[in-house]
């Protein structure tokens, strides 16, 4: 293509000029890091006190072979854990029912009952480890069946530290695995929320994430703008349950994600930090400035995996990764290069973490924070990226919130065009992915993790045998006080610990809840 | 003129990440194609009623969970038993090669996976329905 017809604009279409100079930042003023509103990062020192945690996404088949890679990663220097459920476990289903058919630790682990997750953190002391979860609609029962067995390690709720995912909004927006209406549903997260302050001063309840808006196709502005309202979301419910901003909202987290266009990545993070630490203070009354910090994980973007030449994939999780860290992440996650196809195998999880720790070790990029603080260029794209998230949100805001704007499709139809304008310019030409429409040729396959039918059988199995074994009629006498206390307002989160405690299963659970709570069918938007 | 080619779109299965079936609906309906989609979480025995019930000719599954082998054939056994199997069925999504030989031995006319292009995709519709 000849430079004169060429247009220069980021992933998400935002023009970039010829260059940029000192114009760029009139009438500015940066700040520095460690001080509201935290644009260079929340830390004065950032990685020369302490680096990102190194934090791999990871599950599959049995608890007890995840339990397994989980002592691996451990071994091989990962720093916290991070669980992968499977879609039954996501969609409140135990791996016998129907609906779990062909589905059983295929994307992550099953677990079904708390018996399930004893195994899958066996010789894991979870004062320790700190442990992120990725669950959302059953979020709340999940996180019981952890606060279970910290009680059976002896380990006081109060150390436990780590993250529920617990994002209910963006499975609405984007990922779309829900169970319940958006009401309950909200009042579940509130739940764990108004729970997390009273008894677990150092969990996050909650990590509002972009990453999956961004995975299902949507623009880095759209992926902050439409996480950002949803973070607001979370604070007005947890305000009207009669909470202090000041007491929840430094356990509020955010997970972005790391995708491919440089700079942009960068700008966005920088961003996120200002428009949420200006959002609390000014919008929601917070009062301490120095509790209003964003801190997020960061995972690089599987949709830009390929899987045409995937050890290209090495590579893009590199530079991915890198804005990440020059974004001034708290944790990240690098995708491993065989996962265009599957769950990843040992060999390449292993290279995954491997490239963080040479990031981490070996670059020097940890040793100024904000290193890119001032360039022209990425203040200029900061500054954009803000202004076109605070249009969004303010349209939200218009809509009456991002419950009516989800209901209305409004975030859903937004994504799938942008989703669609991309697929089109892959097609054109007009956007190049090496190795899929440019400079093509022939692979060698690679060897790659294979999931059998035997972790559905084994699951069964043992599901059966804890409902012959446990005492049933305690069960059933926990489920109908879940019941109950759904129906009112109590907070629920008393009631699922003494469910879990009984050993009812996950399904079992999540059916008393369907009972009270019905079920969410989105209408589509194409 | 003849008749638009009718296709339904499904995604089976427990999972919800959507954006590739709705990219194909989009595509499919630009290249002058009909075009239903029916949500998430379908179960082969709705797919099949509603492939019955909208006339289609085509039926494409989006399945990136890995659970195709159980779903999949269950969606071509059902189709033969109702006298369907003219309905051409074809698969998108995170396929193995090993997988997709399988598949199209059983029956499924073609397996897009990863990086498939959209102009092929709409190619072997019109090509499978004769309308080249």
């Amino acid at each position: 293509m000849k430079t004169a017809e060429r247009q220069f604009t980021t992933i998400s279409g935002v023009p970039i000029e010829p260059v940029y100079g000192p114009e760029a930042l009139d009438g500015f003023h940066l700040g520095e890091p460690g001080e509201f509103p935290y644009t260079r990062g929340i830390h004065r020192d950032m990685y020369r006190g302490r680096l990102w945690t190194m934090r791999q996404f990871s599950g599959f088949a049995t608890p007890e072979e995840t339990n397994h890679r989980y002592h691996y990663l451990l071994e091989q220097g990962q720093t916290g854990l991070s669980v992968a459920f499977d879609l039954p476990t996501l969609m409140g289903y135990d791996a016998d029912h129907a609906m779990s058919e062909g589905e059983v630790g295929k994307c992550g682990a099953s677990v079904s009952s708390l018996e399930d997750m004893e195994i899958l953190f066996r010789g894991i002391p979870l004062d320790d480890v700190t442990v992120s979860m990725t669950i959302n609609s059953p979020a709340a029962v999940l996180w019981a069946m952890y606060l279970a067995v910290a009680e059976q390690q002896g380990v006081d709720w109060s150390r436990l530290s780590g993250t529920l995912q617990n994002d209910i909004l963006k499975e609405y927006i984007a990922q779309k695995e829900y169970i319940f209406p958006p009401a309950p549903s909200m009042r579940l997260v509130t739940d764990t929320i108004e729970f997390g302050a009273r008894h677990t001063p150092r969990f996050n309840p909650i990590s509002i994430s972009g990453y999956h808006i961004r995975e299902a196709g949507s623009t880095a502005v759209q992926e902050l703008a439409f996480t950002l309202r949803d973070g607001m979301e979370y604070v007005h419910w947890a305000q009207e349950r009669g909470l202090k901003i000041d007491e929840f909202a430094p356990r509020l987290s955010f997970f972005f994600n790391a995708h491919s266009d440089f700079f942009e990545e960068i700008a966005k993070y920088r961003a996120a930090r200002k428009i949420w630490a200006e959002a609390m203070r000014d919008r929601y009354g917070a009062e301490n400035e120095r509790r209003l910090k964003l801190r997020f994980h960061a995972q690089t973007a599987g949709c830009s995996l390929t899987w045409q030449q995937p050890y290209n994939n090495v590579v893009r999780t590199a530079l991915e990764a890198l804005s990440a860290v020059l974004g001034g992440a708290q944790s990240l996650h690098t995708n491993s290069l065989d996962e265009a196809f599957a769950l990843p195998g040992e060999h390449a999880v292993t290279l995954a973490l491997r490239t963080q720790q040479v990031l981490a070790y070996e670059s020097g990029v940890t040793a100024a924070p904000d290193p890119l603080g001032g360039s022209y260029f990425l203040e200029k794209l900061t500054e954009q990226s803000e202004g076109a998230a605070k249009e969004y949100i303010r349209q939200i805001d218009e809509m009456g919130g991002m419950l009516p704007a989800i209901e209305r499709g409004f975030p859903q139809s937004e994504i799938a065009g942008a989703s669609y304008r991309y697929q089109r310019e892959v097609e054109s030409g007009e956007r190049v992915i090496v190795g899929v429409n440019r400079f093509q040729s022939e692979e060698q396959p690679i060897e790659l993790l294979q999931i059998d039918e035997s972790a559905a059988l084994s699951q069964a199995q043992k599901l059966k045998a804890l409902r012959a074994r446990r005492d049933n009629r305690r069960v059933q006498s926990a489920l109908d006080g879940l019941r109950r206390a759904a129906e009112g307002t109590a907070n629920t989160m008393p009631y699922l610990l003494d469910a879990v405690r009984a050993y009812a299963t996950l399904g079992e659970i999540c059916d008393a809840l369907r009972d009270v709570f019905g079920t969410y069918q989105e209408t589509t938007h194409l | 003129m003849s008749q638009p080619i009718r296709v339904l779109v499904a995604k089976p299965g427990l999972d919800g990440h959507d954006r590739g079936a709705k990219v194909i609906a989009r595509a499919l309906r630009d290249a002058g194609m009909e075009v239903i989609y029916t949500g998430l979480r379908q179960t082969p025995e709705m797919i099949v009623s509603a492939a019955l019930q909208e006339d289609v000719q085509v039926i494409g599954l989006s399945i990136l969970s890995g659970a195709h082998n159980a779903i999949v054939p269950r969606v071509i056994e059902l189709l033969r038993e109702k006298d369907m199997a003219d309905v051409k069925v074809i698969v998108g999504g995170i396929i193995p090669d090993e997988d997709a030989a399988a598949l199209k031995q059983q029956g499924v006319a073609e397996v897009f996976q990863p990086g498939a292009s959209l102009e092929g995709i709409v190619g072997f519709i019109r090509s499978a329905v004769g309308r080249e």
